[in-house]
């Protein structure tokens, strides 16, 4: 269980819903059950083989799970998992 | 430090810093010596060239080879109508000459590359980027690395904001993580919109810019605690501000000599593959279509917000709705398919012909913006 934040440029694969409620244990299913709630947005997170997409940097709190338990670290009900996409605007 | 003086004019204009306790005159001579290359003068260029001129940096920089457009002074307020059609460091270099007399403004009006990176960039001390795509800011984050100079960065899109200072050395000698170690790879070409594909709200290139003016001065001047090794995030929808923390990267690589960041960022080959397989009509001949009565089909893939900012009165089936729409597709007549600038159409020819087997489509040179250029300049381009 865990609240996902949506970064503006995937907002249009969600319904322009910024934060999303997702079930799961792990950072990796709680990914997978965002995907499956909007599946367009799967081929912007995840590869081929599933794997999360290495432009796309996820946060549990301000924390990057490289330097947690990756796509393994455990969130609870009350994390907030942002999702952090390389944009070049300028 | 050697002897930095400033005339009565620039103790007054620069009174509000030196009354400052933590930044005093010691502060101010720092910004005085210091030489800030500004990569980009638009969106996030406007707010930063005008703050760092403005507080008195002693050297600015300015990398761009842009000419200054109508669809820039939506957010670009370091220019007027009057600058519309200018070369965008000589309208900066005069706007900010007015603003600060006191202080020295070098232009460079270049594509910053590979091979004229290095040389602009090693008379400076810090570089601040405010560049519009990924090629570009791999470049500099390289540069940064490769002459060791901090690299104070921000990127927008829509609503959405990034600040971060990369490649800084702490007054312990520890290095903060790059831009690299955030994003080791760029996103595939097409997956990541710019600002003029995907849009910007006007404001924001103000507040991020002047969020990345006042890192720069932090870094300069050495108060405070600088934004390096965190990430700082502002939705101006939501008015949310989130920081991050972040870390060298394990798979970073060694940064030893500048590469082919068109390649790297799958920009370029790709391109030209594209080409050969999609054909292609020209506006003008598209126009001859048109006026002889020719049958055909005229397939718009943008979305229904830019059709209504200007159209060829073509059939509206946005890119995202194509697979769902094939009905609508003619297959025995040529069917000419367009987007705003060719990109979009081009992806949507590629799938139509690949996974669907259609012979019969062209894809639109340049898009309605051609259109507008070249045929009918009644038609809103942007």
């Amino acid at each position: 269980m865990a609240k996902i934040i949506i970064p503006t440029p995937l907002r249009k694969f969600t319904g322009n819903q910024a934060a999303i409620s997702t079930n799961g244990n792990t950072i990796r299913e709680a990914i997978v059950d965002l995907t499956n709630q909007h599946p367009d947005l799967k081929n912007h997170l995840l590869d081929a083989t599933g794997q999360i997409r290495s432009f796309v940097r996820i946060f549990l709190g301000d924390e990057d799970i490289l330097s947690l338990q990756k796509e393994e670290t455990m969130v609870a009900e009350s994390s907030i998992v942002s999702i952090v996409p390389a944009i070049a605007g300028g | 430090m050697q002897d930095v003086s400033f005339s009565k004019a620039e103790l007054e204009r620069y009174s509000r810093h030196l009354i400052i306790p933590e930044f005093n005159i010691e502060g101010q001579k720092k910004l005085k010596q210091a030489k800030v290359l500004v990569v980009g003068s638009g969106g996030l260029g406007s707010p930063l060239l005008l703050y760092l001129t403005a507080a008195g940096v002693g050297t600015i920089g300015i990398v761009d080879f842009d000419v200054v457009d109508e669809t820039n002074l939506q957010r670009q307020v370091l220019f007027g109508v009057e600058s519309v059609g200018r070369s965008k460091v000589e309208a900066a270099k005069e706007r900010l000459e007015s603003l600060n007399p006191h202080i020295n403004i070098i232009t460079h009006n270049v594509h910053l590359n590979s091979a004229n990176a290095l040389e602009i960039a090693k008379n400076y001390d810090v570089i601040a980027d405010g560049t519009d795509n990924f090629p570009t800011r791999y470049l500099v984050n390289d540069v940064s690395v490769l002459l060791d100079v901090p690299n104070v960065y921000a990127s927008i899109f829509r609503f959405e904001g990034q600040v971060s200072v990369f490649n800084l050395v702490d007054q312990n000698g520890k290095r903060g993580p790059q831009y690299r170690d955030l994003f080791p790879t760029p996103p595939p070409p097409g997956l990541v919109p710019s600002c003029a594909e995907g849009g910007v709200i006007g404001v924001l290139p103000g507040i991020i810019g002047s969020l990345q003016a006042n890192e720069v001065l932090k870094v300069i001047t050495g108060i405070g605690e600088p934004l390096s090794g965190r990430l700082f995030l502002f939705d101006a929808l939501t008015f949310t501000t989130r920081t991050l923390k972040i870390s060298p990267h394990p798979e970073t690589p060694k940064i030893t000599e500048l590469i082919d960041y068109q390649t790297f960022c799958g920009i370029g080959p790709n391109s030209d593959q594209t080409a050969s397989l999609v054909p292609e009509i020209t506006v003008q001949e598209l126009q001859k279509l048109r006026d002889h009565g020719h049958d055909y089909q005229l397939i718009d893939v943008r979305e229904p917000y830019e059709y209504e900012i200007s159209n060829l009165e073509g059939d509206l089936i946005p890119l995202g709705q194509l697979e769902q729409s094939l009905a609508q597709i003619s297959r025995d007549r040529p069917v000419i398919v367009h987007c705003r600038s060719g990109k979009r159409s081009a992806d949507a020819i590629l799938l139509l012909q690949n996974k669907y087997g259609f012979t019969n489509l062209q894809n639109l040179k340049g898009g309605i913006l051609a259109f507008a250029e070249e045929i009918d300049n009644s038609l809103a381009k942007y």
